[in-house]
């Protein structure tokens, strides 16, 4: 074994999608603390205690429960001693952003290695301190093991020793196999701190001496303070200070969330409403259409040549609208800026960026930023950007004092970056048996990234390669995007371009087997029964794998039994961030609306980490794409977002929950995403599924319009 | 101003707000009290719902005025207010950790606290029954599904305490029971 530096152990570690890693990191070495701490994910102290850091953030998806679970894996410790402890924004992990469903896929390396690393080093020190050959001790529940002597030392006990050993590289790793922790549905570690109210949330986090702020924002969109009378505000009681807070915006600081609200309700502020003024967003999404002058388009998918075949040709056009993510725990960050530093907690996903916006914005370097990642009541996207940061970081510097920054639902609904509406132009090609020979499908949306000034090489968005496959092998097939331009601001909303992307391509097949007059499952089965390799940018899509979960979840939906009278079905499947999905909807029609009954879902996302949170994870995705699809819709008339709270922005309630079963694909392959996939299929299978109980096929989003 | 006495999870409190104040704030703020969580501020969500004299309201929308002279429970006075000791879970929070509820668990002290009420009042509730109690609550997790099971879990053991003594999570043996 050859001793390998922290820098390259980590910069090894975190390979998927890490940017620079700086090792400052030194662990605690020697006999001096006698902390084992042979990587940043990991410590061990001599009384036993077992410190696994989860650099990702817990928006409800569970990432305190199963990163950890998968160094405990690879450690051999004993679960029920391990104790998490929250990485904030650090130079240690590579990119901590939470986001595009990779929380697994890209720690799943870095900490089966971190925890396997560490197992071989205890090994070592019990091997030395007993004078006995490394093969003869085994690691199990956070114990090396002599078996000849009977003899046992504990991790705690193996501390001090192992901290002074070199640390080995090529560590060998478990076999799936001999798993005994990962894949076992071990509850999750915060479960009692939140059914007690006792986890808390950043909107729950308080600093002494902190005060309250909201902010007035322009309603239209892109517009600035004009001026602003705060005699009325500093009336109220509590309010101690109102002010600008960048061009477009003016905070009323309170002792009291309330004082703060009071403040900002009676505040007359006059705007500069700027360019938006009679911006219309259903003007602006039946503009898509107009093709311009100088389209910029990019093939993102092609085989064959779709323009070489001829035959019975269809069509079909598609509408998306604009969406918004509406997470239960409205924006909110707390800030104290000192001068020469900045301390934050932030609800946030991205905690490097948020410490590099608040140093931006606020004349810091980077590193006088120090952010702490609070839990988040749900993020779903919205907590990628760090509007909520910047603001508090402002005011806690206008006032000399530590702040908490408070959205209200209706800022939350008209100042978020919204899901880009869409339009889909479909059109397919037949074949005598009524199968499409070649398809083509251009995607037309505003690009988020480019929005927001980041690389768009080739005019390619960079979310769409992990969110737009092809799905099948047809022999002709394009997919192409063409790039709008919006003054909407946009965001990453679950499940991002893969929501659009399935809705079009899943409703569209449906089409063409109505067309064909065969059935859905049959149909997509026919053009999945090749066994093909689908590649698609650096992701190579296997349709049987696409055949395995559309088979699995017709089977446990009955696909091929009779239904109730009254009862349809409809299915659709997609493959995003790497995963595969099937989804079949049994749905009765009342009153000319859907009532969703029952969703078979089966996924194969490789090797599952925690069967309980994968089932939480699509149940919870389905829920979620089901609000989308019947009623999500932001509009905005006169550059305002219309929509406030959720009354006219109405999620899914418990009446209208169908039951879901999930069920996942055993596999050993490495484990790919599962807080996205579930959502994408559920708009189109229930579409189908209405088309099945009333002939009339939906184009457009939402379906309760 | 005004100085308003409630009385919240079985302790005198006087606070000293505008009277219009809503609940939710002064619990949250004056009281530090944050079990109970701003959803929405028009009472569509359920995540501010705690207890006066027993039943079940939404604290974003009742002005505190309201409730003067009034007993309160939040989620962090439940399991006392059922009697039990420090420590101990409520039968509702015992069943929230055996189905696995929470996700992001934002939302989810609200919901037990409409659950409670509803149990006070149907201790053996229907799906029907259970939808109607809990349809004003959202979670944008969608843990729905859990949630009904967990009432039901929760229904079913009401007679038969000692079998959830041992659905905690470990660290806490004994301490997740009922009684």
């Amino acid at each position: 074994m050859s001793p390998l530096s922290r820098r390259e152990f980590v910069a090894a570690g975190v390979a998927a999608g890490a940017g620079l890693v700086i090792g400052f990191y030194l662990p605690h070495r020697g006999s001096a603390n006698e902390v084992f701490s042979p990587n940043a994910y990991l410590r061990i102290t001599p009384d036993n205690k077992v410190t696994i850091v989860v650099a990702r953030s817990e928006m409800g998806q569970g990432v305190r429960t199963a990163l950890p679970m998968i160094l405990a894996e690879e450690l051999e410790a004993d679960w029920k001693q391990i104790e998490i402890e929250q990485a904030g924004a650090s130079t240690l992990f590579g990119d901590q952003t939470t986001g595009g469903s990779a929380s697994i896929r890209s720690t799943w390396d870095p900490m089966r290695k971190a925890g396997a690393t560490a197992r071989e080093m205890l090994i070592s020190a019990a091997a030395l301190i007993w004078n006995v050959p490394r093969s003869s001790c085994t690691a199990e529940s956070s114990h090396i093991k002599h078996a000849a002597s009977n003899r046992s030392l504990s991790y705690g006990a193996l501390a001090g020793k192992a901290s002074t050993l070199p640390i080995p590289t090529d560590v060998p790793l478990k076999q799936s196999k001999d798993y005994k922790i990962v894949g076992q549905r071990l509850p999750r570690v915060d479960s009692l701190a939140k059914v007690k109210g006792e986890a808390v949330f950043g909107i729950d986090y308080r600093v002494p001496g902190m005060k309250f702020a909201v902010l007035s924002r322009s309603p239209v969109i892109g517009g600035k303070v004009s001026s602003f009378d705060d005699r009325d505000s500093k009336k109220i009681s509590g309010v101690s200070y109102v002010g600008k807070v960048g061009d477009s915006a003016v905070a009323v600081v309170a002792d009291s969330v309330w004082g703060a609200m009071e403040g900002r309700r009676v505040l007359n502020v006059a705007w500069d409403e700027g360019p938006n003024k009679d911006f219309n967003s259903t003007a602006a999404i039946a503009a898509m259409r107009l093709v311009s002058a100088t389209p910029k388009v990019a093939s993102l998918y092609s085989a064959g040549d779709v323009a070489r075949i001829t035959g019975r040709r269809i069509s079909a056009e598609y509408l998306l609208p604009f969406m918004t993510h509406a997470p239960m725990e409205p924006g909110n960050c707390t800030a104290h800026y000192q001068g020469t530093k900045c301390e934050l907690w932030a609800p946030t996903q991205v905690p490097q960026d948020c410490r590099d916006s608040v140093a931006t914005a606020s004349d810091l370097d980077p590193d006088q930023v120090k952010v702490n990642v609070t839990l988040m009541g749900g993020g779903f996207g919205r907590r990628l950007e760090h509007d909520y940061a910047v603001e508090a970081a402002l005011v806690s510097k206008a006032i000399n004092a530590p702040v908490k920054v408070i959205w209200t639902r209706e800022d939350d609904m008209r100042f978020s970056t919204y899901r880009p509406a869409s339009l889909h132009q479909l059109s397919a090609t037949l074949d005598g048996l009524g199968f499409p020979a070649a398809l083509m499908h251009n995607l037309v949306a505003p690009s988020i990234s480019g929005q927001k000034g980041q690389p768009t090489p080739g005019n390619v968005d960079p979310d769409l390669p992990d969110e737009a496959g092809p799905v099948y092998g047809i022999p002709n097939y394009l997919l192409q995007y063409t790039v709008t331009e919006t003054p909407v601001p946009l965001g990453w909303m679950r499940s991002v371009y893969a929501l659009q992307a399935a809705f079009a391509l899943e409703s569209f097949i449906d089409e063409l087997a109505v067309a064909a007059g065969k059935d859905p499952v049959q149909y997509r089965l026919h053009l999945l029964e090749k066994d093909q390799d689908l590649q698609y940018f650096t992701t190579t899509w296997k349709t049987a794998r696409m055949r395995g979960v559309l088979k699995l979840a017709a089977e446990k939906a009955g696909w091929d039994k009779p239904l109730p009278a009254g009862h349809f079905r409809g299915v659709a499947c997609f493959g995003c961030f790497a995963s595969y999905m099937a989804e079949v909807v049994e749905i009765t029609m009342e009153n000319d609306q859907p009532r969703v009954h029952r969703v078979v879902a089966a996924v194969d996302c490789g090797q599952v980490i925690n069967p309980s949170i994968l089932e939480q994870q699509i149940q919870g995705g389905i829920v979620y794409g089901l609000a989308n699809a019947l009623r999500a819709k932001i509009t905005i008339e006169k550059g305002r977002v219309v929509q406030g709270n959720f009354d006219d922005y109405a999620p899914l309630r418990m009446e209208e929950t169908p039951a879901v079963e999930v069920y996942a694909v055993p596999s050993a392959e490495v484990p790919t995403g599962i807080g996205e996939p579930s959502v994408p299929p559920i708009a189109p299978a229930l579409c189908n599924a209405i088309y099945a109980a009333t002939k009339k096929r939906i184009r457009a989003l939402p379906i309760l319009s | 101003m005004a100085d308003i006495t409630l009385r919240v999870n079985g302790s005198e409190k006087k606070v000293s707000v505008s009277p219009e104040t809503p609940l939710l704030w002064v619990l949250r703020d004056a009281l530090e009290l944050t079990g109970t969580k701003f959803g929405c501020g028009a009472g569509l969500c359920g995540a501010c719902t705690v207890h006066v004299e027993g039943n079940p309201i939404r604290s974003c929308s009742t002005p505190v005025s309201q409730v003067a002279g009034k007993s309160v429970t939040t989620i962090e006075g439940l399991a006392a207010s059922n009697g039990l000791a420090a420590g101990q879970l409520h039968i509702l929070q015992a069943a929230w950790i055996a189905e696995e509820v929470p996700q992001c668990g934002y939302c989810q002290t609200g919901q037990i606290m409409s659950a409670a009420a509803l149990l006070a009042k149907t201790p053996n509730p229907t799906d029907e029954q259970i939808t109607k109690a809990m349809n004003g609550n959202l979670c944008r997790c969608g843990t729905y599904e859990r949630i009904r099971k967990a009432i039901h879990r929760a229904a079913g053991t009401v007679e038969r305490p000692r079998e959830i003594a041992t659905i905690d999570q470990g660290k806490k043996r004994g301490n997740g029971g009922a009684q």
